[in-house]
């Protein structure tokens, strides 16, 4: 129901109509208690007559909206939804989330990883979701975890969450054996951002957080919700109903929920999915702070550019792991350096120009640009300034070749294509 | 089992209900559609009216009071865990410390007290009703303590009851048409129990009511943990049943 017709009085009993349709409702209610007295004085029937009445009325008053104003669990002015989006005051949101974190008790040894996942399978019936899997991520990390749709990123999420089971294989979430006997606990320590937000559309944003708040059974439960919210910056919207709000404001709303129980490790499956560029930057802020915090992060992105933005490690994976590490390691383990020489005019003995130290070898791109293959750009990229100019070449340009994330991901996805065709 | 999970819990659902048109207009409608036909038959019955004719008057009254437990939990019990699968609610509940046996029966108490709320708020009113509208045959027929006593015993009981039954059928159903309609359909054999209290078929007695009433909620109790162990978080949020050695306690 978007707008209560009755409100609850602030003191004493009953309920005070509030839109055209309650006062209706209210006359119609009086109009027929006083007829049934009127037209029935004769007989017995009109006091359960009227009776019936009201107790009609109550529960049309108390479906209808009935709630007590809620008390405000932010400030009093309500900013513009162009203010919610774009939001305000990054030293506010780090404030909340240090406040957020400040009370936890680390639950990894020093030095333990915050995830050990071994040899991890999942079969749904004869398809095969997830291939004997392998990874460890050390605490306080944040780890992207990458892949193409159907790859199997959900699953594992799932799987370390303990929401299903392994087929085969054992993992280590937050120091706890992923087994039958540690799933509650395993579960507190925890938090999961889905990809859908997963919110009560009926209920308020703050009465969202409530519930999980109780679910987690948390200490000082409403001035954590205020923290939470301040983190995503939605302080202001802490008593709208989540059905009024954006996709983009639901998915900050799932995020301060993850935020709420301070957990040891988050999940985070698509947590920039349909937010705007300064949303989605303000995203990246908040995980470099919980990284700061000390709280592990599981990424899980379709984003390559946000992986390699705020990941420490990434795993590739597409049904089992394909690959694992920095990106800039993947970039060196799956390409080979190379540097890009342009010149004003084709040269005329290239073998002889590019016959330098750290050159590898050569070819030509076209008549006036040469690819080298190099193993150190560093060293060898003044070495073939040198000898370009010793030959008299027109030197235009002279770079080394840049591999994004994306470079190695399309690069291995590619190979995995090719091979099932 | 932590009873503040489940409080909260209880506290979401009747929330949701109170702001979803769907189930108060079932919880208001139907109860009222069962009220007008005993009140309309209770003021016509006269002081003259012969033992048979009174006591089947009165059978449908009880008849009719002890429905309303029965059919109105399964519209919002049937709801309560397909309800929540299909507008993606559930999956991040099921990501919380939350146990299964802990967020069922928080959903069978959200359902059950609103539903016995208003069971017992239409007896009281067909009792008033009848204390002063109805021919004094009727009064000592309806005041009789054991269909009294039985009547305040078999509401809770029997709805709670239909409860686990919608909430059993919504962690199997497809989606949450199907699972009330199921549910509808799986409670309609308690009228017969119903029926033979009602019409004295079975002579109601207040060692009866309470062997019965003992009876039911032993069987309520068995309900709760029969359908926490039907629920499987694996098959509502993969659709494939468990296969494995199941991690969730």
């Amino acid at each position: 129901m978007d707008t209560p017709w009755f409100r609850r009085r602030r003191v004493g009993v009953g309920w005070r109509p509030i839109t055209w349709q309650g006062r209706l409702v209210t006359v119609a209610a009086v109009a027929l208690a006083v007829g049934a007295l009127t037209l029935l004085h004769a007989s017995s029937a009109r006091v359960p007559i009227v009776i019936l009445i009201g107790a009609v009325y109550a529960v049309v008053a108390l479906a209808t909206g009935g709630a007590r104003p809620a008390k405000a669990a932010a400030p009093q002015d309500e900013p513009t939804d162009e203010e919610a989006e774009i939001g305000v005051g990054g030293v506010e949101q780090r404030r909340a989330l240090r406040a957020l974190t400040s009370g936890r008790v680390s639950t990894s040894l020093p030095g333990e990883p915050a995830l050990v996942v071994e040899h991890l399978t999942k079969r749904f019936g004869e398809r095969l979701a997830v291939d004997d899997v392998s990874f460890s991520v050390a605490a306080g990390e944040v780890f992207g975890f990458l892949g193409p749709n159907g790859a199997g990123k959900t699953t594992t999420v799932r799987m370390l969450a303990t929401l299903i089971a392994p087929t085969s294989g054992t993992a280590r979430v937050a120091v706890l054996p992923l087994d039958s006997t540690s799933g509650g606990e395993t579960r507190k320590r925890i938090a999961v951002m889905t990809e859908n937000p997963g919110l009560y559309l009926r209920l308020t944003v703050a009465e969202n957080l409530e519930f999980f708040a109780g679910l987690y059974e948390l200490a000082q439960p409403r001035a954590r919700i205020v923290q939470a919210l301040a983190a995503v910056n939605l302080a202001s919207r802490a008593n709208d109903p989540c059905g009024s709000l954006s996709k983009g404001l639901r998915q900050r709303v799932a995020l301060a929920r993850a935020l709420l129980s301070d957990p040891a490790i988050v999940f985070l499956d698509e947590p920039t999915s349909g937010l705007d560029p300064v949303a989605s930057r303000e995203v990246h802020e908040l995980i470099d702070g919980l990284r700061e915090r000390g709280v592990t992060v599981f990424l899980t992105t379709h984003r390559l550019e946000e992986a390699e933005r705020v990941c420490d490690r990434v795993a590739i994976l597409n049904t089992s792991l394909r690959t694992i590490g920095r990106p800039d390691e993947l970039r060196d383990r799956l390409f080979t350096k190379s540097l890009v020489v342009h010149t004003g005019a084709p040269l005329t003995s290239p073998e002889a120009v590019f016959a330098v130290a750290g050159v590898d070898g050569w070819r030509a791109d076209d008549t006036t640009s040469y690819v080298l293959t190099v193993s150190d750009a560093r060293t060898a990229a003044p070495a073939v300034t040198r000898a370009l100019v010793a030959a008299g070449a027109d030197l235009l340009s002279l770079a080394e070749t840049q591999h994004s994330l994306e470079d190695v991901y399309l690069e291995l996805i590619d190979n995995d294509v090719e091979a099932a065709t | 089992m932590s009873l503040k999970r489940v409080v909260s819990v209880v506290r979401k659902e009747v929330r949701e209900f109170r702001r979803n048109r769907f189930v108060i207009g079932t919880m208001a409608v139907l109860p009222v559609v069962f009220l007008i036909t005993p009140t309309l038959t209770i003021f016509r019955i006269p002081d003259s009216a012969s033992g048979p004719q009174v006591k089947a008057a009165v059978g449908v009254i009880s008849l009719l009071m002890l429905i309303v437990p029965i059919v109105i939990p399964p519209v919002i019990a049937a709801y309560s865990v397909v309800g929540e699968r299909d507008q993606g609610t559930l999956e991040p509940v099921l990501t919380s410390p939350v146990r299964a046996s802990e967020l069922l029966l928080g959903k069978a108490v959200a359902a059950f007290l609103p539903s016995v709320a208003v069971a017992y708020a239409i007896y009281l009113v067909v009792l008033i009703s009848v204390r002063f509208g109805a021919a004094h045959v009727v009064r000592t027929a309806v005041f009789h303590p054991p269909q009294l006593l039985a009547q305040i015993l078999f509401t809770p009981l029997l709805a709670l009851w239909a409860i686990w039954v919608g909430i059993g059928i919504s962690t199997r159903a497809g989606d949450a048409r199907v699972a009330q309609q199921l549910s509808t359909v799986a409670s309609l054999p308690l009228l017969g129990f119903t029926s033979l209290l009602s019409f004295q078929l079975v002579k109601p007695s207040v060692p009866l009511a309470i062997g019965l009433a003992l009876a039911l909620l032993a069987a309520d109790i068995a309900a709760w943990r029969v359908v926490s162990r039907l629920f499987d978080p694996e098959r509502l949020v993969t659709g494939h049943r468990r296969t494995d050695a199941l991690p969730r306690d």
